[in-house]
């Protein structure tokens, strides 16, 4: 650099003559350099937002297909509702009208013996005696001894007559009381069949309109209705936090299953070999508890609860009820290995604290606590129960999976979407940086840049004054 | 794209099935059980028993004394590689305590020191035991006294070793004069320091901690 100033005697105008010739070469290649700068950036800008578009396209693409993906689960999940719908009335109107030809025959009896009792329960009026007509013939007659005998003795005769016509009576009223008595348990039999008769109707009738609602939900899915897909897509985003937080205390029992299990694995595998940079022990205790896991999974597919594993959904029923029963035994086998393993435990930790504490010379150490039962009864009882509460682990599983597709999808879509938001920045950014380089390289061009103005300038006006000279001789010729 | 998957899940595979590199720790204590030290014998019992705190499934552990002739195999006073299985590890740590504490009831002083003996037993055992951490425990004054005919001047082999000398005490002398102590360590810093070894030098046996 110094050399450079030197090829004069001073360097000030070594460095001014390079200056000079610098602004002088800068000045000559202006044009092509800001050709240059502005093809540039102009290519730049077109790479980015040819990129930006590029993306939007991707992106829109993800986003119909993800639009797609959640269409057809909602149509699966919507379909699995109704189908459970129309089981549960089928249920019910098996259930119910399977009994209905009993059911009618028994009302018609109940009705045929209430109008038996009813017909035989008819208030028949009393007799009226023949004797009054009598009684006042005799009474006017104007015989004084003898009429007064007769009419004593008809007294007597109409008294027990009516004495008996009352017991007759009373007689007949219980009858019909005891007749109506005994209607009562047919109209109350006929209340109760009516009643659960209506209790169906009305089970059926709510289950028609929840019915209804759904095939309403499922053919604006099958419309794929905007409004299908943004109520689909924000319960598929609840569904993926729900499961993804019930998975994460699953996650947490896992942990202290593994912790129950992994001390006395070592026992059985050995405390000190390594797979990799695993210990073996905690490997074989991982494996235990994703078998146990699996085999929750195969017990829920077997159940019909999820349908992960299309295979074991359609197996025949009589294969899938084996099945069943084949993981729960292995269940069953797995949670008590676990708790004899949770036992196990707590026997090696004492013998680990004894030795502790022998070594230590630790007398009080090596005690054992009269209640530690509980902790030995509470690590078995954890053992046992944790395998099976991990079978449900399938449930959130299942949603978490299909509710993953739909949320990484969205995911996705939000990240293109800034992509190319920040490519189409990016393209107009650099437009305008080759404006502003363009700008910047003539700064230090100035000087050139000043006189050219005033010499185009000074051109400009010398070139307007020939041009008026000449408009005046022409006229001039004319006249 | 398949076929590149495939292997580098083979690949994979085969790492983990490698053979893994030990992780297990070897411990040798030595202690000096000459005339001037004899005295502080008792400690080695609280130094062993710390160790077998310690110590894990698969480690092993031996404990000799340096006497006049210390490169032998009949100095061991007990030795043991803990099983893979934790409950027969702690049954085997009460029985190597047990032995321990009876050697040292027992003990009688040495007329000589031979430690360098004791050190070329010590790096003997623990390279046959291929542990992956390696530590030699002097319980001594290291003031080495070697009898007449015992050669000795033989350089040592440290390489992955941890020396650790505890509880050096002074020696009479030393109060008169401290550079013979100070000379004394320094002399074996530079001995196993120059056979590619670790050196280490704790005198208060209630930072044990520090050990292992």
């Amino acid at each position: 650099m110094t050399s450079l100033l030197t090829f004069t005697p001073w360097p000030a105008v070594s460095a001014a003559i390079l200056l000079i010739l610098l602004v002088a070469a800068l000045y000559f290649a202006r044009d092509t350099a800001h050709q240059a700068i502005q093809a540039a950036a102009a290519a730049l800008a077109h790479g980015l937002r040819v990129a930006s578009h590029s993306v939007t396209h991707a992106q829109q693409r993800l986003a119909a297909r993800n639009r797609e993906v959640l269409l057809a689960a909602g149509r699966e999940a919507k379909e699995r509702i109704v189908e459970r719908e129309f089981a549960r009335v089928a249920d019910t109107v098996r259930k119910d009208l399977s009994g209905y030809p009993d059911l009618h025959r028994r009302l018609s009896e109940s009705i045929q013996r209430i109008e038996e009792d009813q017909q035989r329960a008819v208030e028949v009026p009393p007799e009226v005696p023949g004797w009054a007509e009598a009684v006042k013939v005799v009474a006017e007659l104007d015989a004084r001894n003898a009429g007064a005998e007769i009419l004593a003795d008809i007294h007597k005769s109409m008294v027990k007559a009516h004495a008996e016509a009352m017991d007759d009576y009373r007689k007949s009223s219980a009858e019909r009381h005891a007749l109506l008595r005994r209607m009562m348990p047919d109209w109350r039999l006929i209340q109760q069949t009516l009643g659960r008769v209506n209790k169906s109707v009305e089970s059926v009738i709510g289950r028609s309109q929840a019915i209804d609602r759904h095939m309403q939900e499922y053919e604006a899915i099958v419309r794929a209705e905007d409004r299908a897909v943004a109520v689909l897509s924000s319960s598929s985003i609840v569904y993926f936090f729900v499961s993804a937080l019930v998975l994460a205390v699953a996650t947490a029992g896992t942990a202290v299953n593994f912790t129950l299990i992994a001390r006395p694995m070592a026992e059985m595998v050995g405390g000190t070999n390594y797979i990799g940079t695993w210990r073996t022990a905690d490997i074989a205790a991982l494996v235990i508890i994703m078998v146990e896991i699996s085999m929750g999974l195969f017990l829920m597919e077997s159940l019909r609860i999820t349908r992960l594993f299309p295979v074991i959904g359609a197996l025949s029923d009589k294969m899938r009820v084996r099945m069943m029963i084949t993981t729960f035994m292995i269940l069953l086998l797995m949670a008590s290995i676990e708790a004899g393993l949770a036992y196990m435990r707590e026997v090696l930790l004492l013998d680990e604290m004894a030795t502790n504490a022998l070594l230590r010379g630790d007398a009080a150490g090596s005690l054992v606590n009269a209640h530690l039962w509980i902790t030995t009864a509470a690590q078995m009882g954890m053992g046992f129960v944790l395998p099976f509460a991990l079978v449900f682990v399938a449930i959130p599983l299942e949603t978490f999976v299909h509710s993953l597709r739909t949320v990484v999808g969205l995911v996705g879509i939000a990240l293109l979407q800034s992509l190319a938001l920040l490519l189409r920045l990016l393209g107009n950014a650099s437009r305008h940086l080759g404006g502003i380089a363009r700008r910047l390289y003539d700064l230090p061009l100035f000087v050139p840049l000043w006189i050219e103005t005033r010499m185009r300038a000074a051109g400009n006006q010398a070139a307007i004054a020939t041009g008026s000279v000449a408009r005046k001789s022409w006229k001039e010729a004319r006249t | 794209m398949k076929c590149r998957l495939l292997m580098l899940g083979a690949a994979l595979a085969l790492a983990a099935c490698a053979p893994s590199p030990p992780r297990n720790t070897g411990v040798y204590l030595l202690v000096d059980t000459s005339g001037s030290y004899n005295r502080q014998v008792k400690k080695a019992e609280q130094i062993t028993l710390y160790a077998l705190t310690r110590l894990q499934s698969s480690d092993s552990i031996a404990v000799a004394r340096i006497d006049t002739g210390s490169f032998t195999e009949r100095d061991i006073i007990a030795k043991a590689t803990f099983d893979d299985r934790p409950s027969t590890a702690n049954q085997q740590k009460r029985a190597f305590a047990s032995h321990v504490e009876k050697f040292i009831d027992e003990s009688a002083p040495a007329a000589y020191t031979d430690i360098t003996g004791g050190l070329l037993q010590a790096i003997e055992f623990l390279n046959e035991k291929h542990t992956a951490r390696k530590e030699i425990l002097i319980l001594s004054d290291m003031k080495e006294e070697l009898a007449k005919g015992y050669v000795r001047d033989i350089p040592l082999d440290f390489k992955g070793f941890d020396v650790v000398a505890l509880n050096v005490t002074k020696l009479r002398t030393d109060n008169f004069d401290p550079r013979q102590y100070l000379a004394r360590l320094d002399e074996w810093r530079a001995r196993v320091e120059k056979g590619g070894g670790h050196w280490r030098v704790v005198n208060d046996l209630d930072r044990l901690d520090e050990l292992l």
